[in-house]
């Protein structure tokens, strides 16, 4: 698998397939896309990393252990569902607020919040799952 | 447009636009708790005493939500809240009442008692590889399955209890436990997905997947075989997860496999996940089918017990004897629905919040054993009376418990199974009660004829006192045989709750009433 | 169109069924998955096929138009494939390491957690 051309094309490959996850991300909200999605395409970018170029640089890359990352989009999308015991709505309603940055309307809310959540727990539990099949391959 | 307030429609009869009162979260708050605390632990990954703080705080705070809610629910009948506003039919309802809010209760009791156990039990490479996070998210999983309101909700916090629990169990990763893993695994998947099929019939059939909305709609519809069709998908696939006789290969296969305060829960909470929803699709959703399935359920229930309590004579291993035993108390919770008069369904409630506790007692106590011995085999135990007297007499307190011996909580919820089956002239069924009792007590008290009284065999090291950490799990099992003893010599207040229980699952219309906001407060009794 | 549908899911469950009753766990695995495909398609199914207008509210409306697809089964069937999707990853990495470690991927060998000719219990002493 460790070819001259895969190895050099993977991390470039791996980039692109970031953003495109982070805007498959975004988009979700009104289009076909959303959080799992994104996800799974981010997952999947650090997985191809991860064959080209093995495991532990994908570590090294992505700083916090897999689990931990699906640990802190846990902990996001927990919060967004919170957030509503403040305003005397029941749990999980979406809120939305619509702030103005530098005169374009920003749409954001705590459906917003929550499908980032989701995004970090895909992308850590995927990960960690296609890591450890990663590292058992080269036993 | 984004927001609901802008439009031109009446949403009142599909949006909820009071404000909720904050009572009404307690419903919500084992689910967010939960999930708060065991993401905290996941990101605590690494610096392991921080994050056992982290969860010991967090299954307190859930503890004190169930005792909360519970307390609530006592008062003012069921507690529903809805959630993102939509209101059922439309959107997800939490509903507890007294039976969801009475399992809740307990399952935060074991969880409490399992976390403590684990502090000194369980070492820090699996506490690193996430046992505190899996276990908060499995009480969460459980707590929720127990208080959702929502059919298809239910079969997502089935495999949210059941992908932790996987988790915990290869915990380790030994050879035994990743065997068992794999059939535990297997077995709960197909019957889960079982269940989906399930829930995809309801769904083509009564359009809705709001519990109380398919209750109201269940007798309006008059052929029969769907019904029926449904009814016995769901009892296969809740008796696989109950391991209910003829689906309980798994339990014996695996629950002797991992560390011992993940045995310990997972004996509380899981099989009996699969015994509430049983209790909740019979008696709430579909009476009519509950009445023709009756005898068959019964039948289940008598084998269920007996080949419980046999299995567990035939087993070297402690840990296994107690997974054999796990099985027959299930056999005795079915009992009462196969009955489905109030009085046996009042047992099976009684029996199934004593089983959580005791058998979640029992595992921790043959940790201890076990620990003490340095085997789980009956055939090397021995010497413990001398090491330790009043763990003996620990032993034999929760043995007589659940083999429903006087004066601990085995012997009420019996008498009013027994009582009930012998009103509708059901002797079979008491006598396969009594006799499994019988067969439970061999079991349990050869368990305490071996590790205690008999001297310790030749050729092993001499058991040394309890260490200053394992007190720790002395104190975990002592609080749980404190609540069975109370429960025993006490029974008044149990027998209540229970009761009240077992009037509001007959009576389901208390249910749906109170999910369609044409609330009664107060008790119906 | 629903006679179709539900002959292609009677296939589904008919392949995974065979599959299931598999000794090797791989098979059984492949198994599973192919029946959360079948279920999936079951609940789509359950939810009638109607596929004429989709189930979007237009912009100036309030309200969507009539006869509208049914958009639930499509939510059901959303959160079944990602629950599906999760366990075939966790049970893959499983039945690998089991592979790995119990040298066999055939159930009946397979005896680690209850071991073949245990010793009986005690009778007395």
């Amino acid at each position: 698998m460790r070819t001259l051309i895969f190895r050099t094309v993977a991390p470039y490959f791996t980039s692109l397939m970031l953003i495109y996850s982070v805007f498959v991300l975004l988009r979700g909200h009104n289009e076909p896309g959303g959080g799992f999605i994104g996800g799974l395409i981010a997952a999947s970018a650090l997985a191809i990393y991860g064959i080209a170029c093995g495991v532990s640089p994908v570590r090294r890359a992505i700083r916090f252990h897999p689990m931990a990352i699906a640990g802190f989009g846990l902990f996001m999308a927990a919060i967004a569902g919170i957030i509503s015991l403040f305003v005397n709505v029941p749990f999980l309603t979406g809120l939305w607020i619509y702030p103005e940055i530098f005169g374009v309307e920003l749409k954001l809310s705590t459906t917003l919040v929550f499908d980032i959540g989701v995004y970090l727990v895909v992308l850590g539990s995927i990960t960690s799952t296609a890591l450890a099949l990663e590292e058992r391959e080269r036993d | 447009m984004a927001s609901a307030n802008n439009t031109d429609v009446n949403l009142e009869s599909a949006m909820l636009l009071t404000e909720p009162a904050l009572a009404d979260w307690l419903v919500a708050a084992p689910l967010i708790l939960g999930f708060l605390f065991g993401a905290l632990c996941l990101m605590q990954r690494k610096n392991v005493i921080v994050q056992t703080r982290i969860a010991l705080f967090g299954l307190l705070l859930m503890l004190i939500a169930d005792i909360g809610l519970f307390i609530n629910v006592w008062q003012n009948g069921t507690v529903v809240m809805t959630m993102g506003r939509w209101l059922p039919p439309f959107g997800i309802t939490f509903a507890a009442d007294m039976l969801g809010a009475t399992f809740a209760l307990v399952a935060g009791i074991v969880g409490l008692a399992g976390g403590i156990y684990a502090l000194s039990d369980v070492d820090s490479t699996s506490r690193r590889y996430g046992f505190y996070p899996f276990l908060l998210l499995m009480l969460a999983g459980v707590t929720t399955a127990f208080l959702t309101g929502d059919i298809f909700n239910l079969y997502v916090w089935f495999e949210v209890l059941l992908i932790s629990s996987f988790g915990l169990l290869v915990l380790g990763s030994e050879r035994r436990q990743l065997d068992g893993a794999i059939k535990y695994a297997f077995l709960n998947l197909i019957a889960t997905t079982l269940f989906l099929i399930g829930v995809a019939y309801m769904y083509g059939v009564f359009g809705t997947l709001n519990m109380a909305d398919i209750a109201r709609k269940a007798p309006a519809l008059q052929d029969t075989g769907p019904h029926f069709t449904i009814a016995i998908m769901f009892l296969f696939a809740f008796g696989m997860k109950a391991a209910a006789f003829p689906l309980n290969a798994w339990l014996p296969a695996s629950y002797h496999t991992p560390r011992i305060a993940v045995s310990a829960v997972f004996a509380g909470l899981l099989t009996k996940v699969g015994v509430y929803a049983l209790l909740r699709i019979f008696l709430t959703l579909f009476p009519a089918d509950r009445d023709e399935l009756g005898g068959v359920i019964a039948v289940i229930a008598a084998l269920t017990m007996l080949i419980g309590a046999l299995g567990a004579i035939a087993q070297t291993d402690i840990r296994r004897v107690l997974g054999y035993l796990v099985i027959s108390g299930i056999g005795l919770m079915l009992a009462g629905l196969g009955l489905g008069s109030e009085i046996g369904i009042s047992g099976s409630v009684f029996y199934a919040a004593h089983s959580m506790i005791v058998m979640t007692a029992l595992y921790l106590l043959a940790g201890i054993i076990g620990r003490l011995m340095g085997t789980f085999d009956l055939n090397k135990a021995g010497g413990l009376y001398q090491a330790s007297p009043w763990l003996g007499g620990l032993c034999l307190i929760l043995a007589f418990s659940v083999s429903g011996l006087p004066p601990f909580s085995g012997l009420w919820p019996k008498i009013l199974l027994v009582k009930g089956s012998i009103d509708v002239g059901a002797w079979w069924l008491a006598a396969a009660i009594i006799v499994s009792g019988f067969l439970t007590t061999i079991a349990v008290v050869r368990m305490f004829l071996f590790a205690f009284w008999r001297s310790r065999p030749e050729g092993l090291v001499e058991i040394g006192p309890i260490s200053r950490e394992g007190r720790i799990k002395l104190y975990a099992a002592l609080g749980l045989t404190a609540l069975t003893v109370i429960a025993g010599v006490y029974p008044e207040p149990f027998i209540q709750v229970s009761d009240r229980v077992a009037f509001e699952l007959t009576h389901p219309q208390t249910y749906i009433d109170a999910v369609f906001g044409e609330k009664q407060g107060g008790s119906g009794l | 169109m629903e006679v179709a549908i539900v002959i292609l899911t009677g296939v589904f469950f008919l392949v995974s069924i065979y599959l299931i009753l598999s000794r090797h766990i791989i098979r059984v695995l492949l198994g599973v998955a192919m029946l959360g495909n079948g279920v999936n398609l079951t609940i789509f199914t359950g939810g009638r096929i109607t596929r004429e207008i989709p189930p979007i509210i237009g912009n100036n409306a309030s309200v969507p138009l009539e006869g509208i697809a049914n958009p639930l089964p499509q939510a059901l069937v959303l959160t079944a494939i990602v629950i599906a999707f999760s366990f075939f990853a966790f049970l893959l990495v499983l039945v690998f390491r089991t592979y790995q470690e119990l040298g066999t991927d055939d159930t009946a060998e397979m005896r680690d957690a209850e071991p073949k000719g245990e010793a009986s219990p005690p009778l007395g002493y």
